[in-house]
């Protein structure tokens, strides 16, 4: 299986005639740009057409063009994506400073929702017909939109008070009213779940309404772990966005390193060598293998079955030991560059990874025993938080969460990279999109990747681990010290940094939550003009107030904990 | 005549000279004997309830394959005192909001039911604060006084976590005792009294005495009742009141120092009284095999003392297997939901141990007691108890020997974390 040809836009064009500006590619998705007046029809006519039935709106973001050259000031983006015949579409549309306007998505993608909501706070764009068009990732009282390039850093507000969200209980309070039939006033209790909880993972947010244990209404918000990543990156070199993207999912560091890096290699054109293809294989699998155990290990833990998360932290334990050896770190490692990886694997590491290979079952397998049948585990499991595979399609979800509702979707296999068709899989899917399903597939894929991570050790090849770019990457330390060339090299590239040509990109790779995504424009300059991660748990999160509403306080706790909602990617 | 009761006529007559029938300050000695006999019973509370909290941190070390806590004293033996101390010495907060004489008030209404308990518990023979002729009764009414003081903890901290602890555990200990007390009634009908030397009287020292093993509905009833005492007690996998993760350790969330202190306290103490309840009703008690009671009463001076500090022993092992098992059953199992608790309860098991004490009625209307149908009951119950029994010791020395066997596999290599090895 290869990656799907760019999609065919005939139809698109035959649509649109003078209202389809321009056709482009950006990186290997065929891109179109719209007049604004024909945005909305060109979105719906995505969506609806049978020749394309763009299922999701994988990611929505905004440029601001003030440096980049003399068109409108915005540039809305839109990236679409059909699960079937997985071809993708990129819409554009500019939006001119002093109209900062765009019908908003929010009617045809459930995503939507809060990417335009990100998209207003970060850009001041703002998307007309949207119900709930306020900030979403800074504060409320935060003045100016951080993201676009005019905008004072150095500047600082006092924000006072948290929003006490309100207005967003009030309207749906009025959109559900059947929920509140035969209470009085005052016989609900509304109660914070957070930010300081023990089962908001990280720093979530939710507002809920309740009678007795029962939830009405959930309102979630977000932000409180949100520091800027995207503007951080703008001012830093791309080498030294590697650092940042570690914190993004730090349950599993290397997933982004190997995303980002794929990412801006895609944007300089640079091919990695076979070697460090495979080793970014090997280390991506076992940061999944983390990932999963530490998702399924906190759920459990919400769930008061606390000895399971001990067998899988253990293992954890083990797992970053091995990783310690390689990259010295062992939470956020830093592990890619541009074009290679910061060293090669130590010496011993094959033998010391196939034993530690034959000691994740066992863990693993204790656990299940414990839960897997337990009438318990499955009371309060089964049938909580589901949700069916349109509409999480439409949510946005990708990865575990998707492949739970029984639907087969992973990069892996439809958009292979780095050599995984070569791998011999299983994609474990679930049957309803429930708590137990999400669990289930998680624990299943941990098998998967110890199989991916063995096939590659087998295959693993010799040979160098950088790419023969001396423009983007670094000569060897023999050569840097050797001769007059190398380190003439190495000054340039240290000083002057990596410049990809002026081009943009938007790159995904299945990380262990899903379809993570970057979104690099360069504008020709050491760093990059643009870098926008897609996180895979942001789009998920939109959908957990319909999960919850009608459950109980502990069904939201433990649907929370399948979703595996991680702060550091969820906020940026 | 119980053991306080002759110690005091002893001290009567040995210390004044005076016959206790007719001697005015006969109460004073009572007084004294009593006070005695409460701070006794407080000291085996708190040495009861503190190393078991070190028990259990190591018993789920060892479960979860890390270590817990074994850093004071050998093997961290000393930990509970560390805690205590710690306890002791942290401040009191009182929330500034929070309804002050309720919030003061209520741990010690806790400790009160909970402590209460003990004054009917018979450790041996003789070992008995007060023999009631309600004394079943007395420990279920008495227990109840924790209900209140849970819900006037978590109303009077003024905070929605604590409200939702403090209702919840007022559903769930109300409800619950439904269940636990139709189990005891088997029981009482078994024995014919709600006194609880009467009930382990009327059982024997062997395990084909004990009323576990009478009939299969005594043995329902025994299981009924410890599920229902460790929803009680608040236990995994009924803690609802106190999850963590869901309502942040529910009502004492706002409590510090040493009134928090008194909630665990409570906690563990109730352990060690539903463990002795079951013991006493469906496990022969303090009964020694082989010597029937009368021989106990009759004994005389280091014989006497003797067969007290056996049948005492036999008390404590056969509680202390239980609070074991309520151990390891709360590292095992997770949690229910809140509507799944009460669904246990009123469609399970209410009605199920309504049917086990009518399931008695019947047999000892039908069976005759000592009879065949009897013995082959009892022989059927023993052979099925000593099955479970045998299939838990061959899993618990499996395990136990696979452990072994990884620790000799391990010894010598250089490993991030020490072998586990028993406590």
């Amino acid at each position: 299986m290869t990656a799907p040809a760019a999609c065919d836009l005939s139809a698109l064009r035959a649509r649109l005639g003078m209202a389809l500006l321009e056709e482009t590619l950006l990186g290997g998705i065929a891109q179109v740009r719209v007049a604004r007046e024909a945005l909305a029809d060109t979105l719906r006519f995505l969506r609806d057409d049978p020749a394309y039935r763009m299922h999701q709106l994988t990611e929505l973001t905004a440029i601001d063009c003030l440096l980049l050259r003399d068109t409108e000031r915005f540039d809305v983006a839109y990236i679409l994506h059909n699960l079937q015949t997985r071809r993708r579409v990129a819409v554009r549309c500019a939006v001119p400073e002093e109209d900062p306007r765009v019908p908003s998505a929010s009617g045809l993608w459930r995503a939507a929702d809060w990417a335009e909501r990100e998209v207003y706070d970060q850009y001041g764009i703002v998307f007309t017909g949207h119900p709930n068009m306020k900030r979403i990732l800074n504060h409320h009282e935060f003045v100016g939109h951080p993201l676009r390039k005019d905008f004072d850093i150095y500047r600082g507000y006092w924000l006072s008070e948290a929003e006490s969200l309100a207005d967003e209980l009030d309207r749906r309070r009025a959109a559900n009213p059947q929920r509140l039939a035969g209470m009085q006033p005052g016989e609900t209790m509304v109660l914070n779940l957070g930010p300081s909880h023990p089962a908001a993972h990280g720093t979530l947010r939710n507002l809920v309404e309740l009678a007795g244990e029962e939830i009405l209404f959930c309102i979630p918000e977000i932000g409180y772990l949100h520091r800027g990543f995207e503007k951080s990156a703008e001012v830093h070199e791309y080498n030294q966005v590697i650092p940042y993207t570690d914190r993004l999912n730090y349950c599993s560091a290397i997933s982004n390193n190997v995303g980002y890096a794929k990412a801006v290699e895609a944007l300089c054109g640079i091919e990695v060598p076979p070697r460090c293809q495979y080793i970014r294989v090997i280390l991506a699998e076992l940061s999944r293998i983390m990932d999963h155990l530490v998702c399924n290990g906190a759920n459990l833990v919400d769930l008061g079955a606390l000895t399971n998360f001990w067998f899988l932290w253990n293992l954890r334990e083990r797992i970053y030991n091995l990783i310690e050896t390689v990259t010295g770190a062992r939470l956020t490692n830093s592990y890619t560059r541009i074009g290679g990886l910061s060293e090669d694997l130590p010496e011993g590491f094959v033998p010391a990874c196939r034993a530690l290979l034959k000691e994740v079952p066992k863990p693993v397998n204790d656990a299940l025993k414990l839960v897997a049948r337990n009438r318990i585990f499955l009371d309060r499991t089964v049938g909580v938080g589901m949700i069916s595979t349109d509409e999480a399609i439409s949510h946005g979800y990708s990865g575990p969460c998707l492949r739970a509702t029984g639907f087969e979707h992973d990069l892996r296999k439809t958009e292979p990279y780095y050599g995984y068709d070569r791998f011999q899989f299983e994609v474990p899917t679930g049957h309803q999109g429930d708590t137990y399903d999400r669990v289930m597939v998680r624990f299943l894929e941990i098998f998967e990747s110890v199989k991916i991570v063995e096939q590659a050790l087998d295959q693993l090849p010799g040979g160098p681990v950088k790419a023969d770019h001396p423009l983007s990457v670094l000569p060897d330390k023999d050569r840097t010290y050797g001769n007059i060339e190398g380190m003439v090299n190495h000054f340039k590239v240290i000083m002057h940094g990596i410049q990809p040509p002026r081009n943009e990109v938007y790159d995904c790779t299945e990380s262990p939550n899903g379809e993570l995504g970057f979104f690099v424009v360069s504008d020709g300059t050491m760093r990059p003009y643009k870098c926008k991660v897609r996180p895979p748990c942001f789009y998920i999160y939109t959908s957990f107030p319909r999960l919850v509403e009608g459950s109980l306080v502990a069904d939201a706790v433990a649907t929370l904990g399948s979703l595996n909602i991680i702060a550091g990617e969820l906020d940026r | 005549m119980n053991i306080m009761h002759y110690l005091a006529d002893l001290l009567v007559r040995s210390l004044f000279k005076a016959d206790p029938a007719t001697w005015p300050y006969t109460w004073i000695a009572y007084a004294v004997v009593i006070g005695v006999g409460a701070l006794l019973a407080f000291a085996f509370v708190a040495i009861f309830a503190g190393p078991v909290t070190w028990i259990e941190r190591r018993i789920a070390g060892r479960i979860q394959s890390r270590i817990g806590p074994n850093r004071n004293g050998p093997q961290g033996c000393l930990q509970w005192l560390a805690d205590g101390i710690k306890c002791w010495l942290k401040e009191d907060l009182v929330p500034a909001t929070a309804d002050k004489p309720l919030y003061l008030a209520a741990p010690y209404l806790v400790f009160t039911g909970m402590f209460g308990a003990f004054v009917v518990l018979p450790f041996g023979a003789h070992v008995i604060a007060a023999d009631l002729n309600v004394g079943l009764l007395y420990i279920l009414a008495v227990t109840s006084l924790v209900v209140v003081g849970l819900l006037m903890a978590g109303w009077g901290s003024n905070s929605k976590w604590a409200l939702f602890g403090g209702v919840r555990s007022a559903a769930q200990l109300v409800s619950y005792e439904v269940p636990s007390a139709f189990s005891l009634m088997a029981v009482v009908l078994m024995a014919g009294t709600l006194s609880t030397q009467g009930i382990v009287g009327a059982q024997g020292g062997w395990p084909w005495q004990w009323f576990v093993f009478r009939n299969p509905f005594l043995f329902a009833a025994f299981i009924m009742y410890f599920i229902s005492a460790i929803a009680e007690g608040n236990r995994t996998p009924f803690d609802l009141p106190e999850a963590e993760s869901e309502i942040i350790a529910g009502y004492n969330i706002e409590y510090s120092g040493m009134r928090f202190l008194f909630f665990l306290f409570a906690e563990w103490a109730n352990m060690w009284i539903m463990a002795a309840v079951a013991t006493l009703a469906f496990l022969g008690g303090w009964q020694i095999p082989g010597i029937s009671p009368e021989r106990i009463a009759e004994a005389k001076g280091w014989t006497f003392v003797g067969w007290q500090a056996l049948s005492f022993a036999i008390f404590v092992f056969k509680g202390t297997c239980l609070v074991f098992t309520i151990i390891q059953i709360r590292w095992t199992l997770p949690r229910l939901r809140v509507d799944q608790l009460m669904i246990t309860c009123w469609k399970y098991l209410v009605p199920l141990s309504m049917g086990s004490a009518t399931g008695v009625l019947l047999l000892m209307a039908l069976v005759r007691e000592g009879g065949i149908v009897d013995w082959v009951m009892r022989g059927a119950m023993l052979l099925v108890g000593l099955l479970v029994a045998g299939a838990y010791i061959r899993k618990v020395r499996a395990t136990f020997m696979a452990d072994r066997d990884n620790y000799k596999k391990m010894e010598g290599r250089d490993l991030w974390y020490p072998p586990y090895r028993l406590p």
